[in-house]
């Protein structure tokens, strides 16, 4: 079966208002951008005890996702499902495109983004944050090298070879992502080991997420055939990352649970933590796992798009609001400085957040950045197959 | 044959000249400094630490050991900064034993830790240790990633929030960048002591080598009760504490 590879024209009225609509978007996150770095970080809702706060929490959304993304590519050519290796050029590119934006992010909301350069010749190598620079930008050469063996007639033979190296890659980057968090001793909700195969079962998700809105958004854009068993079967497979992601929240939250230093944190997220606590229940787990998930299963609603884009909307909706709630809620707890002794001055109590405007923009800036990045590449290099109609991808087609 | 200067050449030239006076300049600077250190070397002979014993000292005295900082360093006069967004790099804590309802004041500050947290997660190594058990952020390595506060298991650093003028001169502070207590290096390097402990004058707060056999804190601490603040953590901290 011969799958053809065709540019979008890019010419219409549609194509320059959302390279309109996302190009405002990415000029405002810099205006946001030059109003912190002018004024200091005391124009926005972070502090000395949430250090990081609403940039981080699209920033590491967006890193997350982006090796997510990939894993369409990855069951194509390190598991050999043909029916996902006409997707795999789209995903290779949704991954890097989704990497830059929350890397952009990341980098504008430095205390002194002008020293990238310093973060970049200067490492610590005991430092995850290090680590992590590099496998970030090994991660932009692996998947480059991987998109040029599947452009590359001539390479095509090695493309599975290179589909194993950014497969493990990845693997390795969100281990890396996750550990941020997990090596965190000091900290009550951090500080655990799950977190990293936990961020790998999210960006299983929220990466599959982006993909299904980013393929069926530009196939109705460009009036090109999508069938039903590529749909169908992104589908399905969200579904069960969704259920994965909600298998491992509970795990680590039960683990935690039956450690007696941790009750104050897991009540603060599960019980009592006012704002935390209804972001838990009816953001993450509502919102972003259990309607996803009936969306998905439903039978009256199987095959029916309108409501997979919307699945796949409210599981990066859940998926934001899940980093929030680590991120952010895991600083607000106070951190256990004298075990048996309650603090009644100078430091405790749950510490105040409230995100300002600028931070907000600039994460949603980040997104932006993803996707006007796929909106033009797919117009200058054919990434997306002229049809993904069913006698084209479905290896069982019959007619 | 007259050689004229083509592009390239300038370009050669220019750079091995760039270059060669970047090497030499450095080297020149480097040798300032060492001079400088050699007439008072940092060693691993000795660990720089205090000793606090929270059962002599009043509030009052912790309140001026928080004032005789910020006087020192010059923090605490940030106009825009609000509530959690001020410096901080000492400040006076209440805390009540759950079982017996004991409330102790203490002062904290970095604890200047053997293996301090924030040092291992810095990417850039801003976050270092001198072979004196001093914990200092370098301040033209840092890049402003506040990974080392989310790392201090101590709540002892501050992210300046905003611009400021009107500095110490041997305390350059810098938007954008992490800072916590130095121990007064600055001092210390001169053979004085670090200006809280100066502020109490008693034998409440004791500061010293840890190492030194015949140094005031040695001896004490070989005498009486004393801990470490997440003594959990086994980061072996400078600072110790007696009374709590």
């Amino acid at each position: 079966m011969n799958i053809r590879y065709e540019e979008t024209q890019g010419r219409s009225l549609g194509f320059y208002a959302l390279v309109a609509g996302l190009g405002v978007l990415i000029l405002a996150a810099l205006g946001a951008v030059y109003y912190m770095e002018h004024n200091g970080h005391h124009v926005t809702g972070m502090s000395n005890r949430i250090v990081w706060g609403m940039p981080h929490v699209f920033a590491l959304f967006l890193i997350v996702a982006a090796s997510g993304a990939l894993n369409v590519a990855s069951i194509a050519s390190v598991f050999g499902k043909k029916l996902y290796k006409p997707l795999s050029r789209l995903s290779g590119l949704v991954s890097l495109a989704l990497l830059a934006g929350g890397l952009m992010i990341l980098v504008l909301d430095l205390g002194r983004p002008d020293r990238l350069i310093v973060a970049m010749t200067e490492y610590n190598f005991k430092s995850i944050f290090a680590w992590n620079i590099i496998l970030y930008n090994g991660f932009f050469v692996i998947v480059a090298v991987y998109l040029w063996m599947m452009f590359e007639r001539r390479m095509n033979n090695f493309t599975s070879k290179a589909g194993l190296a950014a497969f493990s890659w990845r693997l390795i980057l969100t281990t890396g992502t996750g550990s941020i968090f997990g090596f965190l001793v000091a900290r009550q909700a951090y500080d655990a080991v799950i977190m990293a195969p936990m961020f790998i079962i999210m960006s299983f998700a929220f990466g599959l997420a982006f993909f299904i809105l980013i393929l069926m958004a530009s196939y109705k854009w460009t009036e090109r055939p999508l069938g039903d068993a590529v749909v169908n079967r992104l589908g399905t497979l969200l579904g069960v990352f969704v259920a994965a992601v909600m298998y491992f929240v509970a795990v680590k939250h039960l683990g935690n649970l039956y450690l007696a230093e941790n009750a104050g944190v897991e009540n603060f997220i599960l019980l009592d933590g006012g704002i935390y606590t209804q972001l838990f229940w009816y953001g993450q787990i509502i919102l972003g796992g259990l309607i996803p998930m009936g969306l998905i299963y439903h039978p009256a609603l199987r095959g029916n798009r309108s409501t997979l884009g919307l699945a796949s909307v409210l599981v990066l909706v859940g998926g934001v609001i899940q980093l929030y709630i680590i991120i952010v809620g895991g600083q607000a707890y106070p951190m256990e400085m004298f075990p048996g002794k309650e603090v009644l001055e100078g430091y405790g109590g749950i510490a105040a957040y409230t995100p300002s405007l600028p931070e907000i923009v600039l994460g949603v800036g980040g997104i932006a950045v993803a996707l006007i990045a796929v909106t033009f590449l797919v117009k200058f290099l054919p990434f997306l197959p002229e049809s993904l109609a069913d006698k084209v991808t479905d290896p069982h087609y019959k007619a | 044959m007259s050689k004229t200067l083509n592009r390239r050449d300038f370009i050669k030239t220019t750079t091995a000249t760039t270059a060669g006076v970047a090497t030499i300049a450095s080297g020149i600077t480097l040798t300032t400094f060492a001079a400088n250190a050699n007439e008072n070397p940092v060693t691993k002979d000795k660990r720089w630490g205090m000793l606090i014993d929270t059962n002599k000292l009043t509030e009052a005295n912790i309140d001026g050991m928080v004032s005789a900082c910020q006087k020192e360093q010059g923090w605490g006069n940030e106009a825009h900064s609000t509530g959690d967004q001020k410096a901080s790099w000492i400040k006076k804590l209440k805390v009540k034993d759950k079982a017996t309802g004991k409330v102790t004041d203490l002062p904290l500050m970095c604890q200047h830790c053997e293996e301090p947290p924030c040092v291992d997660v810095c990417p850039t190594n801003a976050s270092m240790k001198r072979e004196d058990g001093i914990v200092l952020v370098d301040r033209h390595l840092c890049i402003g990633c506040r990974y080392c506060m989310m790392a201090c298991p101590y709540d002892a650093r501050s992210f300046v929030h905003e611009e400021l003028t009107d500095q110490r001169e041997h305390m350059p502070r810098g938007k954008g960048t992490v800072e916590s207590c130095t121990l007064c290096v600055h001092k210390v390097d001169k053979g004085e002591t670090p200006a809280c402990v100066a502020s109490v004058n008693s034998d409440a707060v004791i500061f010293g080598d840890l190492y030194d056999p015949k140094s005031n804190i040695n001896q004490t601490l070989k005498k009486v009760q004393s801990a470490q603040i997440r003594a959990d953590l086994d980061l072996n901290t400078g600072v110790r504490y007696s009374g709590i």
